[in-house]
C-alpha cells in the first residue's frame, strides 16, 4: 500500500493541508493538488530548470523535492511575485527586454533569478551568465535573458525598482 | 505596458498550458512503449496491469480499429500508406519508444506503475540503422514485401550532363547531419473529454483544423461534434501539434471510458517519441567553369526518415532538393533524394527543414571549392550570387508543392552589408593574430536562401464588440513566436488603438471557423494580411456607420482612441463600442488571404570559433546574421526569432545529436544526453534586420522571420572550424565531433 501523509506547505504566506503520497514530487503537489500551475514541469530529470521555487529562500528543482520534504516549509513560486496587472520590477524588466517567447521557462528563471540578485547584489556579467546557465530556454537564446537580470540588477543598486524582491 | 500581448500572463505564472487544466473525474494515461528497436511482437500481457490498484483500462491494437495516421502535407502522388504509423504497434514494433499499449488509471503514478506490468513479448529482428545501406538489395527490411525506399524524389533543370562535360573545374564532398529535434521546454500534452455530445480536446496546436478532421475521420464522428481549444504552447519548432498516435488515442480512450482523460508525454519520452529530423547524408558535386562561375549542381542524399512515414510525408527531403540552389545562379541542376526507413525515431520537420540540411552541404562544397582553387570563399560567393535583375526568378522547381518564383532581392548587397556591420575583415585580421600565437580561432560565412508564406490561404476576423473590445480570430495558433502581439499589431494600427485594446483568439475550433494553422514561417504572411484586410474592411464600415449617426462626411471622420471623431470637433464622437451596440447585425469583417507562391527572405551568417587544442571543444567567440525581413511588424519579435533561431541552430553544429548504439538503442534520452544549449554555450548574437526589399506577393511586404535565425548556422559553424584548424573542408558531418577536433587541434 502506498503510504500517505499529512504536511503542511505554506505557499506565497498562504498555509495548505493536503494529504500526499510519500513518492509525490513537490512540483506536482503545488501544481495539480493546490493548482499553483505556474510552475512549470519541463524534465522530471533535474536539468532544466523550469520548476524551480524557492524553498525556505532557497532555488529548488520542485520536481527533484517530495513533497513531504516541504512539509512546514515556506514555498515561493511565480504566483507570489506580482499578478497581470501588477508587475514586480523584474517581471516587468524580462517583458522589455523581451526575455521570453513561449513563456514556459519563465517562471523557474523568475524564481532563480529573485534568489540570484537577493545575493548578489551587484552581480558581474560572468556571475550573471552562470546563474542563467543554471536553467534551459529553448526561445530566447538567451540574449535577452542576460539583459533583463543585468537590468534588474543595475536598477536595484541604483536604489529606482525593487527587482529580485519578491511583492 | 508589456512588449507583447501575451507577456503578463506569461510573467505571472497565469498561462494555461494543457496541463494546467484539470477536470473533475480525470483519468491519467501511460503509453506502454516498444523497448527493442525492431521485433515480431509476439503477445502483449496485460491482465496484471489491468488488475492493478486504481487502473481502469488496458489497450493494445487488438482493441482499436484499423487506422492509421494520415500524411498532412502531400507533395507527391504515390500513395505513403504501407508506411504509415498505427495508432498502437500491431504486430512488429520499428522503433525504440513506438507505442503499444496504453494504461489509463486514477493518477499519473498509478499509471506509470500499471505500465511497467504490461508485459510484452519480442522475438527481435535486426535493426536496420545505416539509410543509405538499408537503400541497397539484401538489407534487412521494416515492412514485409517492401524495400526501405519509401520514395524516390527526382528534381532538377538544365542539361547537368552536359554542364559537366564542359567544367573547368568539379567539386564532389559527401556531408553528413545526424539526427536533432526541436526539443520544446513543454513536452506534448493532451486532455480529452466528452461534455455533452461533443468530444472536447486540449493540447492540439500548430494545425488544429486539420487535426480536427483527422480525429473525426478517424474516430467516425462529425467534425463539428469535436471542439479543439487552443492553449498556450511551450514552443514549437515544427515538431508540436502535428497529428501523432497520441493525438487519436487519448481522445479514443475519453469515448471508451467516458471520463476525461489527460496524457501529458514525459520528457524521456518526449526523445524518444516526438519526430526527429535532419538525418541525412548528401554526395554532392558541382562543376565551375573557367572563371569560376557554377554551371551545374548535383546532389544525391539519403534521408532516414526512421520508422514511419508520419504527417510530414516527405517535405522535409522535398524541401531539401528545392531549396538547394538557394540564392545562388545555378544554370543546370539535378536533385535526388532517397526517403529511407530505418528502426529510429520517425521524421517531421524542425525549424527550417531541409534548408539548415542544404544550407550546410552548398555552402560546404562551395567552401571546399575555393579551397581548390585558391580563391577567398567570399568572393567564390560573391561570383555566383543571384544579382537583383536576375530576379524575378523562376527556377523550374517546386516546394511543397508550389512553383518557387523567387520574387525580388539583392543578396549580393546583403553580404557586404552584413560583414561590413560586423565587421567580418576585423574578425578575421583578429583569428589570423590569434592563430599566430599558437591558438586554433577561425571565421566563416554562409549565405542562404529561406522561404515563408505558404498559401494556399489564411482567414482573418476582427469584430468590434459591444463590450468594447476588439477581437481579431485568425487560423493561425500560438506557439510562443507572439502571433498574438503580432496579430493585435497590424489591427490595432489600422484602427487607431493600442496592440492591447486589441484580444487575439487562435486555435479553437468553435471560434475559429478555419484555418490552415502556424507552420512554414506563414503566419505573419498570410494570417497577417487577412487579419490587415479584415482591420481595413471593418475600420471602413465603422467609418460609415459613424459618418450616418454623426451625420457628417466619412471624409471628415479621424479615427480616434478606439473610435471616430468630427475632425476639428472633438465633441462629435461615437466609439466603437457604441457603433457595435447600434448594429444589428454585429461589427465585424472576415477575410481570407490567398496566395498562390511563396515568398523568399534571403541572410547571411557569420561565425567566429575557437577550438579548445586539449578537449577538442569548439567555443564560438562572435556570431552575427544579417537577414532580409521585406518588413518587419515588430522588430523586437524578428530579432528574437532570429537570435533564438540561432541558438538552436548552433547547438545543431556543435552539440545536438540523437545517438543510437548498434542494437538501435537511443542514447539520448535524457536532457543530460542531448544537449540543449545552455547560456555558456550559446554567444552574443549581432542581428542586422534588412527591410529593404518588401515582398511583392502580400500587402504587408513581409516575409517570415521564423527560420533563419537558425538556417545557416551548420554551414558557417564548419566554415569557421575548418578555418580555425587550417584545414579546409574538414568538416564534414554535424554536430562536429569534438574528439576529431581535439586530434586534429
Amino acid at each position: 500500500m502506498t503510504q500517505r501523509h499529512r504536511i503542511a506547505i505554506a505557499v506565497n504566506g498562504t498555509t495548505h493541508d493536503v494529504e500526499v503520497e510519500s513518492r509525490r514530487t513537490l512540483v506536482d503537489v503545488l501544481r495539480h493538488d493546490l493548482g499553483y500551475t505556474g510552475t512549470h514541469v519541463g524534465c522530471e530529470q533535474g536539468v532544466c530548470g523550469a520548476c524551480t521555487v524557492l524553498l525556505d529562500g532557497e532555488p529548488v528543482r520542485a520536481c527533484l523535492v517530495f513533497g513531504v520534504q516541504a512539509d512546514g516549509a515556506q514555498v515561493q513560486t511565480v504566483e507570489g511575485l506580482g499578478d497581470q496587472e501588477h508587475l514586480s520590477p523584474l517581471q516587468e524588466t524580462f517583458s522589455s527586454a523581451h526575455a521570453l517567447q513561449c513563456g514556459f521557462c519563465t517562471p523557474g528563471f523568475l524564481m532563480l533569478v529573485t534568489a540570484f540578485l537577493r545575493d548578489h547584489p551587484s552581480p558581474s556579467d560572468a556571475e550573471i551568465r552562470e546563474a542563467v546557465a543554471s536553467n534551459l530556454c529553448r526561445c530566447t537564446g538567451y540574449q535577452n535573458i542576460l539583459r533583463a537580470v543585468r537590468t534588474a540588477a543595475d536598477a536595484t543598486a541604483s536604489g529606482d525598482g525593487s527587482a529580485g524582491e519578491p511583492s | 505596458m508589456t512588449l507583447r500581448v501575451e507577456d503578463a500572463r506569461l510573467l505571472s505564472g497565469r498561462g494555461r498550458f494543457v496541463d494546467d487544466v484539470d477536470l473533475p473525474g480525470q483519468l491519467w494515461a501511460r503509453v506502454v512503449r516498444s523497448q527493442v528497436a525492431h521485433a515480431v511482437v509476439r503477445g502483449v500481457e496485460t491482465t496484471e496491469a489491468a488488475a492493478a490498484e486504481g487502473v481502469t483500462a488496458v489497450l493494445t491494437a487488438a482493441d482499436l480499429p484499423d487506422v492509421v495516421i494520415p500524411v498532412r502535407t502531400r507533395v507527391i502522388q504515390e500513395s505513403l500508406e504501407a508506411y504509415q504509423q498505427a495508432p498502437l504497434a500491431r504486430d512488429r514494433v520499428r522503433y525504440v519508444g513506438e507505442p503499444v499499449a496504453v494504461v489509463v488509471a486514477e493518477d499519473p503514478y498509478a499509471a506509470e506503475d500499471a505500465a511497467e506490468l504490461v508485459g510484452v513479448t519480442y522475438d527481435e529482428l535486426e535493426p536496420v540503422l545505416d539509410a543509405r545501406g538499408a537503400s541497397r538489395p539484401g538489407s534487412p527490411t521494416l515492412f514485409e514485401g517492401r524495400g526501405n525506399v519509401a520514395a524516390r524524389l527526382e528534381m532538377g533543370y538544365g542539361d547537368v550532363d552536359e554542364a559537366f562535360a564542359r567544367a573547368a573545374h568539379v567539386t564532389r564532398a559527401e556531408l553528413s547531419i545526424g539526427p536533432q529535434s526541436g526539443v520544446p521546454l513543454e513536452t506534448r500534452g493532451l486532455l480529452a473529454a466528452w461534455t455533452g455530445d461533443r468530444l472536447e480536446v486540449w493540447g492540439t496546436t500548430k494545425v488544429p483544423h486539420f487535426n480536427r478532421r483527422v480525429l473525426a475521420s478517424l474516430l467516425g464522428s462529425a467534425e463539428a461534434s469535436i471542439r479543439l481549444h487552443g492553449a498556450d504552447a511551450g514552443g514549437g519548432f515544427g515538431v508540436r501539434g502535428e497529428f501523432y498516435p497520441e493525438d487519436y488515442l487519448i481522445p479514443y480512450l475519453a469515448t471508451k471510458t467516458g471520463r476525461p482523460v489527460k496524457w501529458i508525454e514525459d520528457r524521456s519520452e518526449h526523445l524518444v517519441a516526438t519526430n526527429h529530423s535532419r538525418h541525412q547524408a548528401h554526395v554532392i558535386e558541382a562543376a565551375f567553369d573557367a572563371a569560376h562561375r557554377l554551371l551545374a549542381l548535383v546532389d544525391e542524399l539519403w534521408h532516414d526518415n526512421g520508422a514511419y512515414i508520419r504527417t510530414h510525408g516527405v517535405i522535409v527531403p522535398d524541401l531539401t532538393l528545392s531549396m538547394l540552389p538557394g540564392p545562388y545562379r545555378v544554370p543546370s541542376y539535378r536533385g535526388t533524394a532517397h526517403v529511407v526507413l530505418t528502426n529510429r525515431t520517425p521524421c517531421g520537420t524542425y525549424r527550417g527543414p531541409g534548408r539548415y540540411e542544404g544550407t550546410f552541404v552548398r555552402e560546404r562544397l562551395l567552401d571546399i571549392a575555393a579551397s581548390e582553387l585558391g580563391v577567398d570563399p567570399i568572393e567564390l560567393r560573391r561570383r555566383n550570387l543571384l544579382a537583383p535583375d536576375e530576379l524575378p526568378l523562376h527556377r523550374g522547381l517546386s516546394a511543397i508543392g508550389t512553383e518557387m518564383r523567387i520574387d525580388a532581392g539583392d543578396v549580393p548587397g546583403l553580404l557586404e552589408r552584413t560583414m561590413n556591420e560586423a565587421a567580418f575583415d576585423a574578425w578575421r585580421t583578429e583569428a589570423e593574430r590569434l592563430r599566430s600565437g599558437g591558438r586554433s580561432v577561425g571565421v566563416g560565412a554562409a549565405v542562404f536562401m529561406e522561404k515563408s508564406g505558404l498559401g494556399p490561404h489564411e482567414h482573418g476576423g476582427v469584430d468590434l464588440l459591444p463590450s468594447g473590445g476588439i477581437r481579431v480570430t485568425a487560423g493561425s495558433t500560438s506557439l510562443g513566436q507572439g502571433v498574438e502581439t503580432v496579430l493585435a499589431t497590424i489591427a490595432a494600427e489600422r484602427l487607431g488603438v493600442a496592440p492591447p485594446d486589441v484580444t487575439v483568439v487562435l486555435g479553437d475550433t468553435d471560434l475559429v471557423p478555419d484555418g490552415v494553422g502556424s507552420w512554414a514561417s506563414r503566419s505573419t504572411v498570410v494570417a497577417g494580411s487577412a487579419v490587415a484586410a479584415a482591420a481595413e474592411r471593418v475600420a471602413t464600415i465603422a467609418r460609415e456607420a459613424a459618418a450616418d449617426a454623426l451625420e457628417v462626411d466619412p471624409a471628415d471622420l479621424r479615427l480616434v482612441n478606439g473610435g471616430f471623431e468630427a475632425a476639428g470637433y472633438p465633441e462629435r464622437r461615437i466609439s466603437f463600442a457604441e457603433l457595435a451596440s447600434r448594429a444589428t447585425d454585429g461589427l465585424g469583417a472576415r477575410e481570407t488571404f490567398a496566395v498562390d507562391h511563396m515568398t523568399y527572405p534571403y541572410g547571411v551568417h557569420l561565425a567566429q570559433v575557437e577550438v579548445d587544442r586539449d578537449s577538442g571543444g569548439v567555443r564560438v567567440l562572435r556570431y552575427f546574421i544579417g537577414y532580409e525581413i521585406g518588413r518587419a511588424i515588430r522588430r523586437e519579435l524578428v530579432e528574437g526569432q532570429l537570435v533564438g533561431g540561432a541558438a538552436q541552430g548552433i547547438a545543431g553544429a556543435l552539440l545536438e545529436e540523437f545517438l543510437f548504439d548498434e542494437a538501435g538503442q537511443p542514447l539520448a534520452t535524457t536532457m543530460a544526453d542531448y544537449l540543449v544549449p545552455t547560456a555558456s554555450e550559446v554567444p552574443p548574437i549581432g542581428v542586422l534586420i534588412c527591410e529593404e526589399w518588401p515582398a511583392e506577393s502580400n500587402p504587408l511586404g513581409v516575409r517570415g522571420a521564423g527560420e533563419g535565425g537558425a538556417t545557416g548556422c551548420g554551414a558557417a559553424i564548419a566554415a569557421a572550424v575548418d578555418d580555425a584548424l587550417q584545414r579546409p573542408g574538414w568538416v564534414r558531418s554535424l554536430p562536429v565531433a569534438l574528439e576529431r577536433a581535439r586530434t586534429q587541434a
